[in-house]
């Protein structure tokens, strides 16, 4: 880096920066996010079970996966699953799986048991009454769940959950140790091609902190606007 | 799932020829916790101080010390590891930077991992150490000022003793946080237990045991450090206090 900071090479590599890497990082953050939380809430109800295997079972999984650091999760899944798609296929040997649905996968399963948490929270933060009230209006489990309980463990619960994937939105950069182009795999392989790594670094990491400050400070007022009506 | 099992590699000579298998990942063990402990030195020492200084009534010392917190609580823990490896050293007077770069190699990558995570780690400490400081009653800083001591002492002999020990739980979670997030370094060289399980699998082709050890020997750390910290949290809990009803938190 003898030449001074080089503009240049950012202006020569956003368009490929954002349109193949941040589109990646957006998509599997979106997924992740989606899939973490159906999953986590499924997850919640599970610890939250009278039936003791079925708890045991969900708690199991989620102190397992929150003992262990992502980049490991992620090694795992990368050789897991194809695996478990040959046995979910039918097939005799691993089949092929791309970087994108092997991270997807793998996100999807790690958040899980996070946003199961925070979801299991939001849950016990409803007063008991709601429920009885609702089996005495002659709902069962899943009604009285779906119709009462849910909705208002998500809305109490929703500016956690939204911190939660900003954090997701970040840890997805961890994608890079299976050579995945994420934003930051993206890149990565610029810095390496031009030997500008210090530009390119640091341009990342602006783009990172503008989005996740921008997301947080949306999340804070969304805060203070729940907390009003409530 | 057609898998076979082959847990003997374990015992088998690894290609640097140190010792087993098994061997290599203890040592690697060894690596991640030189890196958390040093880490967490680093983030108790920063976070105690930005964490209470941003209780404080001077209004320019807080934002500081909110802005350090906003800096590095919004960049990915990977791309700070990148700045800390490639890019510090470039920044800093050339004497210094080529006197990193050219350090033999665990240390090469130890100390900006250390550094990095310390650092990081630090916000996540300040705001725990804020927390606890805000959760005690107004009336213990007003009784400090009353009987005559100043604001520093007040701290020193009032809130701080209190902050801490309310906080040790949380702490006891950010300690694990750091021994999980050690395992980053491995993007910028660093071959602590995970990327030695990494390299192990690369080496013997054995994917699902050398992964399989790590996680016994992640899970087994763990343990260890709960059964520590419970033991302590025991022994320095305030009494009177339920435990600090912690808001249910995002993490990683």
């Amino acid at each position: 880096m003898d030449s001074g900071f080089d503009f240049d090479v950012i202006q020569r590599s956003w368009v490929y920066l954002f349109r193949e890497g941040m589109s990646f990082t957006l998509t599997l953050t979106a997924l992740a996010m989606a899939g973490g939380i159906v999953f986590g809430t499924l997850l919640a109800m599970m610890r939250l079970s009278s039936m003791k295997p079925v708890a045991m079972l969900a708690g199991g999984y989620v102190n397992l996966m929150r003992s262990i650091p992502l980049v490991l999760v992620i090694f795992w899944f990368f050789f897991l699953v194809p695996y478990i798609g040959a046995w979910v296929i039918g097939a005799r040997d691993p089949i092929k799986v791309g970087a994108f649905w092997s991270a997807a996968i793998t996100f999807t399963m790690f958040e899980a048991a996070y946003y199961c948490e925070i979801m299991r929270a939001g849950i016990q933060s409803i007063p008991r009454g709601q429920v009885w009230s609702g089996y005495a209006l002659g709902l069962d489990y899943w009604q009285t769940m779906a119709r009462i309980v849910l909705p208002q463990a998500f809305r109490n619960m929703l500016p956690v959950l939204l911190t939660q994937t900003i954090i997701l939105f970040q840890d997805t950069s961890l994608v890079y140790v299976i050579s995945a182009t994420d934003f930051l795999g993206a890149a990565a392989k610029v810095a390496n091609r031009d030997y500008r790594l210090v530009e390119m670094y640091s341009f990342v990491a602006v783009v990172y902190f503008v989005v996740s400050y921008g997301l947080s400070a949306l999340v804070r007022r969304l805060q203070e606007r729940i907390a009003i009506v409530k | 799932m057609n898998y076979n099992w082959h847990w003997k590699v374990l015992l088998e000579t690894e290609p640097g020829g140190s010792g087993t298998y098994l061997h290599y990942l203890i040592v690697g063990l060894g690596w991640t916790l030189a890196t958390a402990l040093a880490a967490w030195v680093i983030a108790l020492a920063i976070g105690a101080l930005v964490g209470t200084l941003r209780t404080t009534p001077l209004k320019w010392v807080v934002r500081l010390g909110n802005l350090y917190v906003e800096i590095f609580r919004n960049v990915p823990l990977i791309v700070q590891m990148f700045l800390w490896f490639f890019v510090v050293p470039e920044l800093l007077p050339k004497g210094l930077g080529d006197w990193i770069k050219q350090m033999p190699p665990p240390w090469s990558s130890y100390l900006p991992a250390v550094l990095c995570l310390g650092i990081f780690t630090s916000v996540r400490v300040a705001e725990q150490v804020r927390a606890g400081i805000n959760s005690l009653p107004r009336g213990q800083r007003m009784a400090g000022i009353a009987t005559g001591l100043t604001e520093t002492q007040t701290y020193r002999y009032v809130i701080l003793p209190q902050a801490f020990r309310i906080i040790l739980p949380p702490l006891t979670s950010e300690f694990m946080n750091v021994i999980k997030n050690s395992s980053v370094a491995l993007t910028i060289g660093l071959l602590e237990l995970t990327g030695r399980a990494r390299s192990m699998q690369e080496f013997s082709f054995r994917v699902f045991e050398a992964f399989t050890a790590a996680t016994v020997i992640y899970l087994l750390t763990n343990l260890i450090v709960v059964v520590l910290m419970r033991a302590l949290e025991k022994k320095v809990r305030v009494p009177g206090l339920i435990a600090v009803a912690g808001a249910p938190q995002a993490g990683h």
